[in-house]
């Protein structure tokens, strides 16, 4: 086995001295691609690496690894109230809004799918354009409507403001993996007896499970990711994570570590979310056209 | 009995069915015969009560059915691609209309493993469709349909997208199921060997229209128009002019042949000749036949047979021939023509006179 290594290696060698231009090409391949690594994952190795540090440390040196790790840090933010109520309050809005997204867009991208009606493509095309404004277009209208109807500061009021986006996508989403479910199921379902909601739960619902996990997905991306529209509809009793994050500074100066351990709690669940999904996201993007 | 009166179906200006009587009755076998768009999907939907008829009324049972649910009618349908629920095993699958009836768990039972056991499932019951082979997921989607004993299947080309040997042994099982079951049967199908096979009635479609409805052999023998006989032909019947005059025939381009037996007591005037691609012959097999010159275009060889496409005249024919023969293309080919083969249709397209052999037989 050890010999095996070695042989390859020397094989490699020589065929390396017989192209040299190959060679160089897989070099410059290699190195464009570590190059591209390392611009994507050095800020993250930063917050990572500042989470374990402490301020004076963060301040005064420049260290590749914690000269003195501490967990210092997300202890602060795990034992205390009003930072770990953010992660809550923020968690809270965002399954609160994936779950109206989907159940909402699922009906709607089924008449998309298998009716045609009159407007029927430029309604489609209508909500997608619903994506096309920025956040901050809406922030003013909301925060006033939410604030004459009493909502402003609940955990549903940004929920709502958040589906004026994703609804719009979970439908484009969910009406390319329904599409592609012949409509001869339905039919042949219908003649069995089933009635349409029995249908829709029990065949129909299993067989796009997977772009609901998508739709689900791409909703709940968004609104974690969003700062602008949970900050500005939220005050005092529902804090959200983006809120706790600007509270760092104090009288003492900014508190570098404890916001660099909260950017990095920030980032966990929507890495998990993305490893549950990853086998689906292509298809998602394509809208689940692929 | 299932019978629909005046029904007819447009979409968007577009006729898809035109004004359509037909009665079905209980326990009889019928094919939907016609060439692709000519309609049989669309008329069996109408069956079903997936489609809601433009005009005219559906009665099933003497009882108007038109418009009512389709969860309501007792139907069952099998399409062209293999339609199965792929989250539920092929039981399950089986199962389910029973469970929407709120039978009972021991009555499902029984009902699943013996219609499994009729289309040879019983192995597979644990499995999911997705797993199965074409041949198994459609025998899975028949053996739904039949489950639940409904007074009308309609079977949608069943067998197109299989491949040809199972094809072969799914359609020698399809007429024993049909007996065992005592329902309507309707069967669309493009292929007039199949519709000849599985035998019961015919009804042949062409543009919309049911241009005859009869017994198989009948509707085969005696087509009543040409469009009929065309569509009741595979390859479809070739055509020639026809000139009556007096005790002799004139076909084409001056080849003559007697008036005599039956043609004789026909009008003179102009007609058109119909026969099938398979009673052109290299010997005559008869004293009275005559030979047409024609000129060869392409020559198809299967393994036992040959397909000669042919010119004559104005008029292109085909010429189906046993055994394996070697024409090179642009050959002038002989080809013998018994006139008690031949069909005679008026200009219009009705029959004027059938083929002597079909009336003797």
């Amino acid at each position: 086995m050890t010999d095996i290594p070695a042989t390859a290696a020397a094989g490699r060698a020589s065929r390396a001295g017989g192209t040299d231009m190959a060679g160089l090409r897989r070099l410059v391949s290699y190195a464009v691609l570590i190059g591209y690594l390392l611009f994507l994952l050095v800020p993250i190795y930063w917050l990572v690496n500042m989470s374990f540090k402490g301020n004076l440390e963060i301040l005064n040196t420049m260290t590749l690894l914690p000269a003195d790790p501490t967990l210092a840090n997300y202890a602060r933010i795990l034992g205390d109230p009003t930072w770990y109520m953010g992660y809550v309050n923020s968690l809270i809005y965002v399954v609160m809004n994936t779950v109206i997204s989907v159940t909402v867009a699922l009906p709607a991208a089924y008449a998309f799918s298998r009716y045609s009606f009159i407007g029927d493509k430029h309604l489609f095309f209508w909500l997608l354009t619903n994506r096309m404004a920025p956040p901050a277009v809406f922030a003013l209208p909301f925060f006033q409507l939410y604030s004459s109807i009493g909502l402003f500061d609940t955990h549903i009021a940004v929920a709502l403001a958040h589906c004026l986006f994703n609804v719009p996508l979970a439908v484009w989403i969910l009406e390319g993996f329904m599409r592609g479910v012949p409509k001869e199921i339905d039919e042949t379902a219908y003649i069995d007896g089933y009635s349409w909601g029995r249908f829709f739960v029990r065949i129909f619902m299993p067989l796009i499970s997977s772009g609901i996990g998508v739709a689900a997905f791409f909703c709940f991306m968004f609104s974690w990711v969003d700062l602008l529209l949970s900050r500005t509809l939220t005050s005092v009793e529902v804090k959200t994570i983006g809120v706790a994050m600007t509270r760092t500074s104090s009288a003492t100066g900014l508190d570098y570590g404890t916001l660099a351990a909260a950017g990095v709690l920030t980032i966990v669940p929507g890495a998990l979310v993305i490893w549950f999904v990853r086998n689906y996201i292509a298809k998602g993007f394509a809208l689940g056209r692929v | 009995m299932l019978e629909l009166r005046g029904v007819s179906r447009s979409v968007r200006g577009r006729v898809h069915i035109q004004s359509t009587d037909l009665t079905l009755q209980p326990g009889t076998m019928n094919v939907l015969l016609g060439p692709t768009l000519s309609g049989k999907t669309s008329l069996m939907r109408l069956m079903a009560g997936l489609d809601i008829p433009t005009e005219g009324r559906v009665f099933a049972h003497g009882r108007d059915v038109t418009g009512m649910r389709v969860q309501d009618r007792k139907v069952a349908m099998v399409y062209q691609q293999f339609i199965n629920y792929p989250s539920m095993t092929v039981y399950d699958n089986i199962a389910s209309p029973l469970r929407l009836m709120r039978k009972s768990r021991a009555e499902i039972d029984r009902a699943v493993r013996g219609t499994a056991e009729m289309l040879r499932l019983t192995a597979l019951l644990d499995r999911k469709p997705l797993e199965l082979s074409g041949g198994q997921q459609q025998r899975c989607a028949l053996a739904r349909a039949l489950v639940k004993d409904s007074d009308l299947v309609l079977l949608d080309e069943p067998l197109a997208n299989l491949d040809y040997k199972l094809r072969e042994e799914l359609r020698a099982e399809i007429p024993r199921i049909f007996r065992e079951s005592g329902a309507i049967f309707v069967y669309a199908t493009t292929e007039p060997e199949e519709a000849l096979l599985l035998g019961g009635n015919t009804a042949t479609l062409w543009e919309g229209r049911i241009t005859q409805f009869g017994p198989a052999p009948e509707v085969y023998r005696r087509p009543n128009d040409a469009i009929t006989a065309r569509v009741y032909s595979d390859p479809p019947m070739n055509f020639a002019p026809c000139r009556k005059q007096g005790h002799s025939l004139t076909f084409g381009e001056g080849i003559h042949a007697p008036a005599d037996g039956a043609f004789a007591g026909l009008p003179d005037g102009l007609y058109r000749a119909g026969f099938r691609p398979n009673h052109l012959r290299f010997e005559a097999h008869s004293g009275a036949a005559v030979a047409f010159r024609c000129t060869l275009g392409i020559a198809e060889i299967t393994g036992s047979e040959t397909f000669l496409h042919l010119t004559h005249g104005a008029d292109n024919w085909v010429a189906l021939l046993h055994g394996v023969h070697h024409f090179d293309p642009g050959t002038e080919i002989s080809l013998m023509l018994d006139p008690a083969h031949v069909y005679l249709f008026e200009a219009d397209g009705r029959l004027a006179l059938p083929a002597s052999y079909a009336a003797a037989a």
